[in-house]
């Protein structure tokens, strides 16, 4: 029996990650480590930089709400406001959501303008994980204002499928 | 054609705010997701969405695989004249499906 | 439909026995009655069932925002299969190229009412049939269609079609003819089962409210089926749920269609009876 490297990958219910060396039995496939590493906060302050480039970013102006504690990570309602009298002169350019912990860190990005009227969006996202949300609003002066919620996220108690 | 719902208001005042909804079928397929053997479901999401008032752009959005299946999108826009509201979804595989919404502004 | 076969989930002797010997009603009219004294008695032993007063639908554990997902029409998903259900009825189908209106006409003033009384008994069958199983029946007898397989889209459409016009009604089962049928479901839903041995009825008769790993444990009643279910991503029906239930509890599921499950269908939606339809519900 050759040795192989078995890596199970890491489902919502964690299962174990075997080492390499180790003789497997014909009952265990193979897997293809298909999952790509999951965003971490060095991912997503990549992805920020790319939005923001040299910028600094302020606390204020903007509310992201989503809940604090979600019954199911497939579908998790958002909305993002920002306090501005979107006008020609005042106005929210775009919103860029991110996120620390699912595959990839960018969630969304919106853009918006004048004629908007209110700078709010609602949606609803996938979180892998409990986890920081962040969301970063453009204004027309070039300003980046963000706001940001600690999300945590339940599984469901009973798998349910073979 | 996936089936879609918007909500537009048929009639509003000049200059009022207006909420428009959209929600499409699309079950946005993360490209991360793979079954026992490994095989991995290639990703197939809706990328982005448009509205275009009257022709004119007012409000757009890019979409990763981290927004929800059936993805639902709410947003507002004055309600400047009347005339047709287009809403487009564009898919990875480049097709793009519009629905309009008639809007009578006084 | 074999009722014979071992392993755990299987139906129990004398449910199984009582479904089968249905077809004999009118001559097994005295043992019948017999066997339903006994099993009533029998269910007075188990677990008690919740209160009429203490009945809650699942929709008062869900959060505000989801809450809000489910009452917003424009914002529910379930809403994207009713419209499908609406136009699929307005179709002509089979070999007798009838749609579902060329017989029904409007839905919303026919088929209102309808869900809050299903399942149902079908005579000519002579058990009781749900909802799906009603619409495959038109389907393949007046459509001359074939039926439409479990959890397809055109089913689940059709079905949420029509039971969303008993939204907001109180469900209410005629039991006359079923009653064995509801005491073989009450009995499946007692019944200790899987590699974990639980009953259906120990959690969501004497467990309902508390925390089962971070998820607080419904009543289960169905109140709004087809339902768009967050772990599932898409619309499903109750036969659905109750298969990945079982499931989880390590137990070998019924088939779609089985007796045992339209048998628990009738039995849960008796056990719901008052509580509004609330479909196309969302739930986590």
């Amino acid at each position: 029996m050759p040795e192989r490297q078995t890596i199970v990958i890491p489902t919502r219910r964690q299962f174990l990650v075997v080492a390499g060396g180790l003789a497997v039995t014909s009952t265990v496939l193979p897997l293809a480590a298909s999952r790509p590493a999951a965003a971490t906060p060095d991912t997503m302050a990549a992805a920020i930089r790319d939005f923001i480039g040299e910028a600094t970013v302020r606390d204020g102006k903007v509310k992201l709400d989503l809940p604090p504690l979600v019954e199911n990570g497939n579908s998790v309602s958002l909305n993002v406001t920002v306090d501005s009298p979107m006008t020609e002169a005042d106005h929210v350019k775009s919103i860029a959501v991110f996120n620390e912990k699912n595959p990839q860190p960018n969630v969304l990005h919106f853009h918006l303008g004048p004629r908007s009227g209110k700078a709010s969006v609602s949606t609803r996202i996938r979180l892998a994980d409990s986890q920081r949300v962040v969301a970063i609003a453009q204004l027309s002066d070039g300003s980046f204002w963000s706001d940001s919620v600690d999300v945590i996220v339940t599984l469901v108690a009973c798998l349910e499928t073979l | 054609m996936a089936r879609a719902l918007v909500n537009v208001p048929a009639k509003a005042k000049r200059g009022a705010v207006i909420e428009i909804k959209a929600l499409i079928s699309h079950p946005m397929e993360t490209g991360y997701r793979h079954d026992e053997s490994g095989h991995v479901y290639p990703r197939d999401i809706i990328n982005r969405f448009v509205c275009t008032y009257n022709g004119v752009v007012v409000f757009q959005a890019d979409l990763f695989p981290a927004v929800a299946a059936n993805p639902f999108l709410s947003f507002f826009t004055v309600a400047t004249e009347s005339g047709v509201l287009a809403l487009s979804w564009t898919g990875d595989d480049g097709r793009t499906q519009v629905e309009t919404a008639n809007i009578t502004v006084e | 439909m074999s009722f014979d076969r071992g392993g755990t989930g299987r139906i129990i002797p004398g449910a199984g026995k009582l479904l089968r010997a249905h077809h004999g009603i009118r001559g097994g009219a005295v043992a019948a009655v017999l066997w339903l004294a006994a099993a009533l008695a029998a269910a007075a032993a188990m677990a008690a069932e919740i209160a009429p007063g203490e009945r809650r639908s699942g929709y008062e554990l869900l959060s505000r925002e989801t809450k809000a997902m489910q009452d917003d029409d424009t914002a529910n998903p379930g809403t994207l299969w009713v419209l499908d259900g609406e136009a699929l009825w307005g179709q002509k189908a089979g070999s007798a190229e009838r749609s579902c209106a060329d017989c029904h006409g409007d839905a919303t003033t026919s088929m209102k009412g309808v869900a809050a009384r299903y399942p149902a008994f079908d005579a000519a069958r002579r058990r009781p049939v749900d909802l799906e199983q009603r619409i495959n029946v038109c389907r393949t007898e007046r459509q001359k269609a074939p039926p439409l397989a479990p959890e397809s889209k055109e089913l689940l459409a059709l079905t949420a079609y029509v039971a969303r016009q008993s939204r907001g009604m109180p469900i209410s089962i005629a039991i006359d003819r079923m009653v064995e049928f509801v005491e073989a479901g009450r009995s499946l839903f007692h019944r200790r089962q899987g590699q974990l041995n639980l009953s259906c009825s120990q959690c969501h008769d004497d467990n309902w409210g508390k925390l089962l790993a971070g998820s607080v444990v419904p009543q289960g009643h169905p109140t709004g089926y087809p339902l768009y279910r967050l772990e599932w991503q898409t619309l499903g029906s109750l036969q659905r749920r109750l298969r990945n239930c079982m499931i989880g509890m390590r137990a070998e599921p019924y088939e779609y269609g089985a007796p045992e499950n339209v048998a628990l269908e009738l039995y849960m939606m008796w056990r719901a009876r008052g509580l509004a339809v609330e479909t196309p519900a969302v739930r986590p």
